[in-house]
């Protein structure tokens, strides 16, 4: 068995200087990311943060590589306390031009066999990468329902 | 009757369209709209189970052919899928292409799902997974914006050794 990697590829409508803003901005990020305030716009060595949108803190991850506006790669474990307590995992996002397009891959890969974690990210990564895409698209982001658990973390708090 | 059972699911792909899921449709059955998405080629679709399916180039040369599997709009889709323009693929067992449409909050989710009749190496399945990430933006920018993406795209190499390597 191999360890399960999860990969999106979406094709967005703005140039990859666009599309980093939106990945490391909380003030953008807040627009499309269900309300989430995610700044990763440091230097690698430095942090990750994500507040949730009753102001908790969700993540306080490392960011391992910073090229921008071509690649970046930060780590991954959420602070909720109801999750089951894996190792981190890591997100890599790499963002190439066509155009004034650009192909944005997103890569979760470093869980561990049977991880609950992969699980959810699999749903919610094609809800935020598509909301993403038509915010930069059209100015207005998505509100799907994609995951109910998620919903009522983020209106909670952890 | 084809037998659906025999089909394992090999590459999912999952989009979220602020439209609805009878434009969805459409989009997926109408050749107005895939042209415009899909690489130029135009869909012919025979509303019904068991009826035929083609996606036409603009010279006129076959893309892709099937049978439709499942016709309930504007919830499910499915058809039997063969490529057709490249010669190497000829060979190849045809695949199950459906498509599931739910409304999920403000947007409708849309669920792409291929599915394999044979035990297909990684390396062939490389043609969909560049593909449909590609065709499916395509179709979000389409009906969120008006405009398709302009996209240009080779089979990978990787699929076209696995062919070279299918007929030794």
């Amino acid at each position: 068995m191999s360890k399960p990697t999860f990969v999106y590829v979406t094709y967005i409508a703005a140039p990859p200087d666009k599309v980093w803003q939106a990945l490391t901005k909380a003030d953008i990020s807040e627009q499309y990311w269900f309300g989430y305030r995610v700044e990763a716009s440091g230097k690698p060595g430095e942090r990750m943060t994500a507040y949730n949108p009753a102001g908790v803190k969700a993540h306080d991850d490392p960011i391992i590589e910073s090229d921008p506006p071509r690649r970046l790669v930060y780590g991954w474990k959420p602070l909720y306390k109801d999750l089951p307590d894996e190792r981190m995992s890591r997100v890599t996002f790499e963002l190439e031009p066509f155009k004034d397009q650009t192909r944005l891959t997103v890569t979760h890969d470093d869980f561990d066999e049977g991880s609950v974690m992969f699980r959810m990210i699999s749903k919610g990564w094609p809800a935020v990468l598509s909301s993403l895409k038509s915010f930069l698209e059209t100015g207005k982001g998505l509100q799907p329902s994609w995951d109910d658990e998620a919903k009522k973390r983020a209106a909670a708090g952890a | 009757m084809i037998d659906i059972a025999r089909f394992k699911p090999k590459t999912v792909y999952v989009i979220y369209i602020a439209s609805t899921p009878e434009k969805i449709w459409a989009a997926l059955t109408a050749p107005e709209f895939t042209t415009a998405y899909f690489f130029g080629s135009a869909i012919e679709i025979e509303p019904k189970e068991g009826g035929a399916f083609v996606m036409r180039k603009s010279d006129g040369t076959v893309d892709v052919s099937g049978e439709v599997v499942e016709w309930s709009p504007p919830r499910r889709l499915s058809v039997t899928w063969g490529v057709r323009w490249l010669p190497q693929m000829r060979d190849v067992p045809d695949c199950l292409v459906s498509y599931d449409i739910e409304q999920a909050g403000d947007s409708v989710r849309l669920t792409m799902t291929e599915a394999h009749q044979w035990d297909v190496p990684d390396a062939l399945l490389s043609g969909g997974r560049a593909g449909w990430p590609a065709i499916l933006s395509s179709l979000k920018s389409l009906l969120e914006t008006g405009k398709p993406l302009a996209i240009k795209m080779q089979p990978p190499r990787e699929m076209l050794d696995a062919l070279a390597a299918l007929k030794r």
